[in-house]
């Protein structure tokens, strides 16, 4: 058979021993790369997440007892472009591709799964095992100070990192120092100073005319000498092709003895990130790697190229610009982010720490009496801003990432303009809103520095909601929980 | 590759330049040389992948392999396809005899990928502005003060705006490298409004007679909508001082990025008018295929390939000798 598209005149036929006529549309799309040329995807698509690709390619097939090879070879090709466009090395992709067929192959589809979910089940598990099951905590010395070193390229936000390794340890008790040993970057000694500054934690620095190595000496001692448990040392972001800079962290190395090195690498790296680690394992093997700027919409495949390549473990992921947004890193969601199937996980554990419980039981108590005000939706909001930005609470739904997110951008100022709103009411109005007449509506409007229209829309806004909680509180769930908020 | 970099700009008088250019050709060698030796020691995994295709005939195989090194060096998805179909189309063509003319057909086809828009820097404008913009750690500091010292070689004057003022020492940076380029340097306290600092610039380089400014920006993630706001009020601040400025905005790109670097250049180009994409880092990584996505895709000219630390670490791109660093000789042998 030949492809009803233009573009493409090569017949597929010769290759295309796995295509049938029902499926060849979505076969076409999602197959071989090349193949895809001939209806080439919109960018939407393309960051659609795997999930929902496997369901429309195995979508018909709930009720069958297993997954047959055509099945299996359909959604492996899917979960190859996914990965590769997820930045995982090629080599890696490879490899774990035929890994997860030969276990999706024949695999009893369980009876409350379909079989699309059955597959991404078990491609999450090999991708889970992978990155290795459980997350890995740093090794402490008996003695202190514990000396931690930073590695890695320039610009991956090592400087960045010490500062957010060093808040971190803070809060679980320690008293770290840092150690300025970038002396090439202009300003990175001025830069670590100022992290140190704001954490309050003292920053060791012999400008930038000494030699590093003599500096991560004197540092460690100085740390010791001032009773500081963690001393962390940052050194110069090199190339790992960079013999001279090598030999110098190589020289650190042997000079302080650090027990834990740490390897720092951007989310967003590509295909190089296996060549980059490996050098490093090489030179100063590295116990554990830092993943950086995972607030992106980057997928992060270079974490998982890394552990396989060299087989240590990702100990923590970094995500944005303030020092606190900093963690243990944790396979199982890395595995849900590469995949696309947003992290469902860490939304949970966030809205566990954040959301008051005996609040949320009154709330339900006044749905069931449809008794919904505007202190509750105040008292909602806060419970929601607790838990993080509104975009990285959305990235972490299934569903709802990377592209899905581009269509649905959120403000947070958004939110502020409400709270201003809701705040500029009296109580009474709150409570009644339908007591809010024209008069009352420009003193609000007046009070909370917005316009009548958005007064207007928040009203408007906000009887939709009441509907949609009666109907909540009567049993019937609205299908989607963002109308709730008029997004 | 040109290296003359007067040629880089349009606007600049080659004439006027006081650094030594003459001395110029003989350091672009050294350079070429230093490049590919580099990325010779970290491409072993690409040359594996080219031997192995060299030696076969046209089959399904070979294909795959072919597609398989492009994506391992970052060419991306899309790109890949498009280039590997044509090369199939001039297989098929009897267009390709042996290996040497396969890989000289490879380069061309993915040459013709790059957009064939202006590359030169336009500095015409009196004062020229120029934007920097890019996410976090992509070099976009450093490659002002190498755009500046190129700039006051050629007998421009630069002055540099510390519009990142956010980034915990990054005025400083900046600071550091106007005293090393010699020239001046607009900034603000830690904290304050870019749209500020990047004001007072050009009202300073208007005052002051300077040639070219050069606004520094605070990195920031494609996602933080807040954040590219920021820089479409930067964008709006110097248009209303400069209806046409600023002349040329330009995108840093690490060369180590992988796939998400076609969705940062996108969302960059949505917010602010992206005329040229700076690709860094290219010592020592094998790729900066995502170049080749990114001018494909996005349509947007690749102007600059950043090589270092040092001023001089900056060279004009040209597609022909890209590929040709992207997939050379060496390929060829086991």
């Amino acid at each position: 058979m030949t492809v009803p598209h233009t573009g493409c005149k090569l017949p597929l036929s010769r290759r295309a021993g796995w295509m049938t006529p029902p499926c060849a549309r979505v076969a076409i799309k999602m197959c071989v790369l090349r193949h895809r040329a001939t209806s080439l995807p919109t960018k939407e698509d393309m960051f659609d997440s795997l999930s929902d690709k496997l369901q429309g390619a195995l979508e018909g097939l709930k009720g069958q007892g297993k997954l047959t090879e055509a099945d299996v070879e359909r959604a492996a090709r899917e979960i190859r472009l996914a990965l590769l466009e997820a930045d995982v090395n090629f080599k890696v992709v490879k490899e774990f591709v035929s890994k997860v067929k030969e276990r999706a192959l024949g695999a009893e589809v369980l009876e409350s799964l379909t079989p699309a979910h059955q597959f991404v089940k078990i491609v999450s598990d090999e991708l889970t095992a992978l990155m290795g099951a459980t997350s890995t905590k740093l090794s402490f010395s008996p003695r202190p100070p514990t000396v931690i070193m930073m590695v890695g390229l320039q610009g991956s936000g090592k400087t960045t990192t010490c500062g957010k390794l060093a808040s971190f340890l803070q809060k679980q008790g320690k008293s770290p120092a840092l150690i300025a040993g970038d002396v090439y970057r202009p300003a990175a000694i001025e830069q670590l100073k100022t992290l140190g500054r704001q954490l309050d934690v003292p920053v060791y620095d012999e400008g930038d005319q000494v030699d590093p190595v003599d500096i991560a000496r004197n540092g460690v001692a100085w740390a010791r000498e001032t009773g500081r448990d963690v001393a962390i040392i940052d050194t110069a972001g090199r190339l790992h092709i960079d013999e001279r800079l090598m030999d110098e962290l190589v020289r650190i190395r042997s000079q302080v003895k650090p027990h834990n090195i740490l390897l720092v690498v951007d989310a967003m790296t590509g295909q190089d990130a296996v060549n980059v680690a490996q050098q490093f394992q090489e030179k100063v093997q590295f116990d554990g790697v830092v993943l950086t700027k995972l607030d992106g919409d980057a997928r992060g495949g270079a974490a998982l190229s890394v552990k396989a390549v060299t087989g240590r473990p990702i100990k923590f992921a970094s995500t944005g610009e303030k020092l606190d947004s900093f963690d243990y890193f944790h396979p199982d969601r890395m595995a849900s982010r590469i995949l696309g199937m947003g992290d469902m996980l860490s939304l949970v554990e966030r809205a566990q720490g954040a959301v008051d419980e005996k609040k949320a039981l009154e709330l339900e108590k006044k749905l069931r009496k449809s008794q919904f005000t505007f202190e509750d939706f105040l008292d909602q909001l806060e419970q929601v801003r607790k838990m993080g930005s509104l975009q990285s609470i959305l990235g972490m739904i299934p569903g709802l990432s990377a592209g899905k997110l581009k269509n649905l951008q959120v403000d947070d100022r958004a939110f502020d303009r409400i709270q201003a709103i809701i705040h500029s009411m009296t109580s009474e109005e709150r409570r009644h809103p339908e007591v809010i007449n024209g008069s009352r509506r420009r003193r609000i409007a007046a009070g909370s520095g917005s316009d009548i229209q958005a007064v207007n829309q928040l009203l408007n806004q906000f009887k939709q909601m009441q509907k949609m909680m009666k109907q909540l509180g009567s049993g019937k769930m609205p299908k989607n929980p963002f109308q709730m908020m008029g997004m | 590759m040109s290296y003359n970099w007067a040629e880089v700009f349009r606007g600049v008088d080659a004439a006027a330049a006081v650094g030594p250019l003459a001395t110029r050709e003989e350091r672009k060698r050294g350079w070429f040389r230093q490049l590919r030796e580099g990325l010779t020691k970290s491409r072993k995994a690409l040359q594996d992948q080219f031997s192995s295709i060299l030696l076969d005939k046209f089959d399904e195989d070979l294909w795959e392999r072919v597609e398989e090194a492009l994506i391992y060096a970052d060419v991306g998805v899309d790109t890949t396809i498009s280039i590997v179909q044509r090369l199939e189309q001039a297989a098929n063509a009897g267009g390709i005899a042996d290996a040497t003319q396969f890989l000289s057909v490879l380069r061309a086809i993915s040459a013709e990928h790059f957009c064939a828009a202006d590359t030169r820097i336009d500095v015409t404008a009196q004062p020229a502005v120029i934007l920097m913009a890019g996410v976090n750690g992509t070099g976009k500091t450093t490659t002002i003060g190498k755009i500046a010292w190129h700039l006051k070689e050629l007998g421009k004057e630069p002055l540099l705006v510390a519009g990142d003022t956010f980034r915990a020492a990054a005025v400083e940076q900046l600071t550091e490298w106007g005293r090393r380029v010699g020239c001046e340097v607009v900034r603000h306290d830690h904290g304050s409004d870019p749209g500020a600092v990047a004001y007072d610039g050009i009202a300073a380089a208007r005052a002051r007679g300077a040639d070219v400014v050069i606004i520094d920006t605070a990195g920031r993630l494609h996602t933080q909508v807040n954040l590219m706001r920021e820089l479409e009020k930067i964008e709006r601040v110097v248009k209303k001082q400069i209806p046409e400025a600023p002349h040329e905005t330009l995108l840093t790109i690490d060369a180590t990025t992988g796939q998400n670097g076609l969705i940062q250049a996108r969302l960059f180009k949505e917010a602010v008018n992206v005329s040229g994409v700076v690709l860094t880092k290219m010592d020592g990584t094998a790729k900066g295929g995502i170049a080749l996505a990114i001018s494909h895709e996005l349509d947007v000219p690749i102007k600059l390939i950043g090589t270092g630390e040092t001023l001089d670490a900056l060279q004009p791109f040209d597609a022909a000798g890209f590929t040709e660093l992207l997939f050379d000789e060496s390929l060829l042998q086991g």
